[in-house]
């Protein structure tokens, strides 16, 4: 992924188009990129930007849980919202949620990365092993995870049994029932939502690794720098801009994360391992309204992260 | 960082000799800490594959591994009617792939070629698209959908999946596209050919590699999709496999066997597909921002 000058020739002179001249080719000429681009444009024009003003409209209606419109009903749904006693301990579950997952993502993917940027027999297996969780739905891995996680019979109890960590935390394999208790409940879907978000993580840090030039390594190696100083002098700050892309790409991915918590526990008992997200998708079934409401205040967060992307990725040196 | 246009960076050959040299302690080491990492990794899907092949009746066990080995959960598993879901998921898989190959490649190959007003526009459009998902706009797609009687369709399913994986293919097509130097293209014009012509004859087959990992990619994402299809379709005939699959959760008793069968045959060709494209999707998924 080292080759970054891939435009050999200037991109944007057109190749010589057939001589052909008058005002009705001028015409065509004007019109062509709407029937290059209209398509695409139609498309995200009426599957993601339409549904933004759906999703403002609703929350200003009164609309009742079998989907009639009773009229106009100004801030009724965010004045419900947030005068309900459980939103407060949801959005401070998101943050624990978003911190701990992307944090935690982070750390792990940069020793992974290095690690996969060694030569050692058998790394192309070793990164093979890596794309089962991320092609796999990420409903399924939390579907697995849930079986696993089974109190008597499920895999992660049996062997912590047999080496011995229940019952060094005090836990008999009835009392192991990970997911019915909020708390632990809401550690494992933190790891769940860890372990999927690792393979993009190391393959965007190993790609932002494998573009440093190598020489700058070979010149440091001639100036006596340690395998530690190349390290933290070269790689580290010639990664950042790979990195804080990745976490920006996770943040968005684990605040929008919706089928580990729902498949996991279902944001239960109750809404007390719900995210803003899944806390949305719950409010829902009773209230279109106030899950409209709910969503604007979740794009606020989403609206800043694009910014935020839009800001630090140098899209624009690729555009042009 | 861009897409790997050149293939020459992933086995240069100065890599391939230091491969030979004889292998070290510390190299040991490192394979040894990669190989349990890989295995870790791997536990859930095997956990996943033990489950669907054991007896019913060892299911729900303290023992690791089954004592025979039973296929009755994959023959079983028709009579459900899971086949209909699978039959649903592959529509919407196939369709979404198609209908992004055909918006997205036009688009691709116009911004890459051309400077034009909006350009810029387009790009930033894309971008923001890129970043967005689905499950933010989710009460607002089912509004909209619900209006405009784009419910329970596979046709609703298709334009949802499509749109959000266009930015995808667009970004990846587009860095295809511009690696491909004008002037093959203009000697083709040279020799007489079209501009359609020299379009599937040079430009197409260079890029393919690009038009390949945005297929596959969005029909993987189109494949593994819940959220959207979970709140657009409520007849059990109409949904995907993985609304079918959500409702054996939702139940009181967990039908693990055949939940785990109908897992494998989703997720097991799904890697296998995703393996060919993974050294190619960091890319399209940063969308060309890093360098």
């Amino acid at each position: 992924m080292s080759n970054i000058e891939i435009s050999v020739t200037d991109p944007m002179v057109p190749p010589s188009p057939p001589v052909m001249s008058g005002p009705r080719r001028t015409i065509l000429r004007r019109l062509e990129p709407i029937y290059w681009l209209g398509p695409a444009f139609l498309l995200i024009a009426g599957v993601v930007i339409t549904p933004v003003f759906f999703m403002v409209w609703s929350s200003f209606r009164n609309i009742d849980s079998v989907g009639f419109d009773h009229g106009w009903a100004g801030f009724t749904s965010y004045h419900n919202l947030f005068a309900l006693p459980d939103l407060g301990p949801v959005m401070m579950r998101t943050i624990v949620w978003l911190v701990s997952v992307v944090g935690a993502t982070m750390l792990i993917s940069l020793p992974l990365a290095v690690l996969l940027n060694r030569q050692f027999p058998g790394r192309r297996a070793v990164r093979m092993a890596l794309v089962a969780p991320w092609a796999t739905s990420v409903f399924m891995t939390a579907i697995i995870f849930r079986w696993m996680l089974q109190p008597q019979s499920g895999l992660i109890n049996i062997v912590g049994h047999a080496l011995g960590l229940l019952h060094n935390i005090g836990l008999t394999s009835a009392q192991a029932d990970w997911l019915g208790r909020p708390g632990s409940a809401l550690v494992w879907m933190i790891i769940v939502a860890i372990f999927v978000s690792l393979p993009f993580t190391t393959y965007t840090l190993l790609a932002g690794m494998q573009a440093i030039p190598g020489d700058i390594y070979e010149a440091a190696k001639v100036d006596g720098a340690s395998a530690w100083r190349s390290f933290s002098a070269i790689t580290l700050p010639l990664l950042k801009p790979a990195a804080v892309v990745a976490l920006l790409i996770n943040l968005m991915n684990v605040f929008n994360s919706f089928p580990i918590i729902w498949e996991m526990t279902r944001g239960g008992p109750g809404d007390q391992t719900a995210t803003s997200t899944v806390f949305m998708y719950q409010l829902k079934a009773s209230s279109i309204p106030m899950a409209a409401a709910m969503s604007v205040l979740n794009f606020f967060v989403v609206a800043l992260i694009v910014i935020l992307f839009l800001r630090f990725s140098n899209w624009k040196e690729r555009a042009i | 960082m861009s897409v790997e246009v050149v293939p020459v960076t992933r086995t240069s050959g100065a890599k391939r000799v230091r491969h030979r040299r004889p292998l070290s302690a510390r190299d040991w080491i490192l394979s040894i800490v990669a190989y349990i990492i890989a295995a870790v990794f791997l536990v859930p899907y095997l956990e996943m594959i033990v489950t669907a092949i054991s007896p019913s009746n060892q299911l729900g066990t303290s023992q690791l591994f089954p004592s025979r080995i039973d296929f009755s959960n994959f023959t079983s598993l028709w009579s459900l009617g899971l086949g209909t879901n699978l039959g649903v998921s592959l529509e919407v898989a196939i369709g979404a792939t198609i209908l992004v190959t055909l918006v997205a490649l036009p688009a691709a190959y116009y911004t890459a070629r051309k400077k034009f007003r909006g350009r810029m526009f387009f790009l930033v459009l894309v971008l923001i698209t890129q970043m967005f998902q689905p499950t933010a706009l989710l009460v607002g797609i089912y509004g909209e959908f619900s209006h405009l009687g784009l419910t329970d369709s596979v046709f609703g399913l298709v334009i949802v999946n499509s749109a959000f994986n266009l930015a995808f293919a667009t970004w990846i097509m587009t860095a295809y596209i511009s690696s491909i130097p004008v002037e093959l293209e203009e000697a083709a014009f040279v020799d007489g050919t079209t501009r359609l012509g020299a379009l599937r004859r040079i430009t197409l087959p260079l890029a393919l590699p690009g038009i390949v990992t945005a297929m596959i990619f969005t029909f993987i994402a189109a494949w593994n999709e819940l959220v959207v299809a979970l709140v657009l379709t409520t007849t059990p005939s109409h949904q995907p496999l993985t609304v079918a699959l959500d409702g054996f959760i939702g139940g009181y008793q967990i039908d693990w066997g055949h939940l785990f069968a109908t897992s494998v045959i989703s997720t097991i060709p799904v890697i296998i597909l995703f393996a060919f494209i993974e050294g190619r999707v960091v890319g399209g998924l940063t969308a060309g921002s890093l360098k």
